[in-house]
């Protein structure tokens, strides 16, 4: 193997779902490596892979063939719990549609995690819990349970969950799709932040407008790879200030029409 | 602390699911309460039967007539299968262990004196005979051997009649009347309670054998000889003993078998306590198959509750947890389970016995041991059915998981 220092380094994975007698081709060889320290997004067209590729670097699931090596070690060679370990230390995965336990609170949800750590890095699991949620901006909301918060905050508690332990990667598969402008910007800045603090993140869109802010994107067309560009990411911070001054212009502009329409009424 | 961690987890799902978790439970609830309430009606229902037994008096020999003549078989004109007055004097005289001896002879009739009349069994006994059944006074004395002897007009009332008859006074000193034939009250018997099959011993009254004989009913034959000995030890030597004084009353010749049966209380005893095993042995086999049935209905619900959080297994095994961190989680729940069911199931048994016992007047005593056995037996009906819905909820892989619905 190459001595190449990547945390991930996908060498002609495919992964194929046989369906009876149909088979359906997801991956059709995909080579990519991700150094320590990226920013990068997956793109591409429903259907093109995105989620299959996202599930396997993230230990969830299995290459048809190819090999997957996290740090050095090749995954498909390691068994269930040591594969279960690595999800849980080194991994923070926010999948697409949330996946919270129901009827569970939401600093509850978060603190998951560390309850499979065998290493148990953390004594107070519900203060980590507490700082993970109030990093997210849920700080006010940690008793509510997921019916009971909106969506944008279920994605939120799922992010802050992802990062409870204190993961070297964190793996996000659409985690602004159900987002307004303005929360999407937020959860990308928090990204960019993270980033900064040397967490490898490979987050999945299909939206040009959170691909803006990472530095890597990578496009996927019917299970392969059509596109690898470096770029210079914009800043969700500055991006963040501007919207919210704005916001407040339109808002300074409209209150009085507002007023003079609740007298009417 | 991991543990710990685990059986809280178990703990709040428990919680969270009431209406599941209370129907899990339901058939452990039951099957463990009706083991409790059948044992303790088992036991309650031999420990009457013992005491019974003791009722009758200690070192007692108890003869019957003719129970020999097995298959059907009739004796030869040479036998009586009868008891006779005689075989009584023969044992008296003759043997060196019996202590007392007393004929048995009944006759049904109406007893007519003070609030009314009474229909009940008068036995012609003799004087060893309270001695024989261990049988005290409440009041008045037992009839003399020279009443006896004469046959005296005397009666002895038992409990139930002395209150029937007699409601507001003691019955000693009246005169009440058996056949149209005038006989004075002497004594009242003290109460003996029911017997197992709810016969009451104390609906009886007790004149000298003769009495009867000459002037109740001119007709009735003795239906049982009893003899005590002075000591339990002389049992097997005075049941030897008594037999061959009997055979040569009756005039057996060597070839042919007893026309009579000697029993002592241990075959007495023996034979009622038979019964109450073979029913309890029931009672408990019956409340076994509930229990089975209560576990069987936790390993339903657990599958159930597997397939339906299959989600929540595939969230966890997703964020790291092991499939054996998924076994012990979903074990505990069916094992916490089984066991809050088992002690409820003892409240309930517990409860229910004291009901029985209070409402049929029975000692049911529960006994720590079918506790701990209830107890025990539950949490291994929780491993046991919910081992393989844990299982295979430990086996999922968590992508599939993830994905059902
Ligand atoms: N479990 C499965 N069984 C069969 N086919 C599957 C399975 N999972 C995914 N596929 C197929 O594999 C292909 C890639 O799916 P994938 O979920 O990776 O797409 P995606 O790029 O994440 O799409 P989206 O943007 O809609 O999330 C699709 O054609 C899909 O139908
Ligand atoms: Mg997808």
């Amino acid at each position: 193997m190459s001595e190449s220092n990547a945390v991930i380094q996908v060498r002609q994975v495919t992964k194929t779902y046989t369906m009876g007698s149909n088979k359906v081709h997801a991956l059709q060889g995909v080579d990519m490596e991700v150094q320590p320290g990226e920013l990068l997004a997956i793109m591409g067209a429903s259907g093109s892979g995105k989620s299959t590729l996202m599930n396997i670097i993230g230990g969830l699931d299995y290459p048809t063939s190819g090999s997957y090596h996290l740090d050095g070690i090749e995954v498909n060679k390691l068994s269930k719990n040591e594969l279960a370990d690595i999800r849980n230390h080194k991994i923070g995965f926010v999948f697409q549609g949330f996946n919270l336990l129901a009827r569970t609170s939401a600093i509850e949800n978060t603190e998951l995690p560390l309850l499979y750590d065998r290493q148990n890095r953390h004594k107070n699991h519900r203060e980590a819990a507490r700082k993970s949620l109030e990093r997210v901006g849920l700080g006010e909301r940690v008793d509510h349970h997921p019916n009971e918060l909106s969506g944008g905050q279920q994605q939120r508690v799922a992010i802050a969950r992802a990062l409870v332990t204190n993961p070297s990667i964190v793996l996000a598969d659409e985690p602004t799709g159900n987002l307004d402008s303005q929360t999407t910007v937020e959860v990308m800045q928090l990204f960019q932040e993270l980033n900064d603090e040397g967490v490898t993140i490979i987050l999945v869109t299909h939206e040009d407008e959170v691909a803006r802010y990472a530095k890597r994107i990578v496009e996927l067309r019917d299970g392969n790879i059509i596109k690898d560009i470096t770029q210079e990411p914009d800043s969700a911070a500055d991006d963040l200030k501007a919207l919210i001054a704005r916001k407040a212009a339109a808002e300074a502009a409209t209150t009085p029409s507002e007023t003079e329409t609740v007298d009417a009424g | 602390m991991r543990a710990f961690r685990l059986i809280k987890v178990a703990g709040k799902s428990i919680i969270k699911n009431k209406m599941r978790t209370l129907l899990t439970m339901l058939g452990i609830i039951i099957g463990v309460g009706a083991v409790i309430i059948m044992v303790a009606i088992g036991e309650g229902a031999q420990s009457q039967i013992e005491e019974q037994i003791q009722n009758l008096g200690t070192n007692m020999l108890v003869i019957t007539p003719g129970a020999a003549n097995a298959g059907g078989v009739s004796q030869g004109s040479g036998s009586f299968n009868r008891l006779r007055g005689e075989d009584a004097d023969k044992i008296r005289n003759e043997s060196i262990y019996a202590a007392g001896v007393s004929e048995v002879i009944f006759t049904r009739t109406q007893i007519v004196g003070g609030a009314g009349n009474w229909r009940s069994t008068i036995h012609g006994v003799t004087t060893d005979y309270p001695i024989i059944r261990d049988w005290d006074l409440s009041s008045g004395r037992f009839f003399d051997a020279s009443e006896e002897r004469t046959g005296k007009k005397v009666l002895i009332l038992g409990a139930t009649i002395a209150e029937n008859l007699f409601p507001d006074r003691d019955p000693v000193g009246e005169r009440v009347l058996v056949r149209n034939v005038p006989m004075d009250v002497i004594g009242v018997l003290e109460p003996k309670g029911q017997t197992a099959d709810g016969n009451d011993q104390d609906d009886v009254a007790l004149a000298p054998v003769l009495t009867v004989q000459r002037r109740l009913s001119n007709w009735s034959f003795i239906r049982q000889i009893l003899v005590n000995t002075y000591s339990p030890d002389d049992i097997p030597e005075a049941q030897e003993e008594i037999k061959a004084i009997m055979r040569e009353s009756h005039g057996l010749a060597a070839w042919e078998p007893d026309d009579f049966e000697i029993r002592n209380q241990e075959q007495l005893s023996e034979a009622a306590q038979g019964t109450t095993e073979v029913m309890t042995a029931l009672l408990a086999a019956i409340a076994s198959i509930s229990l089975l049935v209560g576990g069987i209905g936790i390993m339903n619900i657990m599958l159930v509750s597997v397939t339906e959080r299959t989600r929540e297994i595939g969230i966890r095994m997703a964020i790291g947890a092991r499939g054996g961190d998924v076994l012990t989680q979903f074990l505990i729940e069916s094992i916490v389970m089984s066991i809050l069911g088992g002690a409820l199931g003892i409240a309930l048994g517990m409860g229910g016995s004291a009901l029985l016992g209070s409402t049929m007047g029975w000692a049911t005593a529960v006994n720590t041991q079918t506790v701990v056995i209830a107890i025990v037996f539950s949490a291994a009906v929780g491993i046991f059915f919910g081992f393989y819905p844990a299982r295979k909820a430990a086996k999922l892989n968590p992508i599939d998981a993830l994905r059902f619905e």
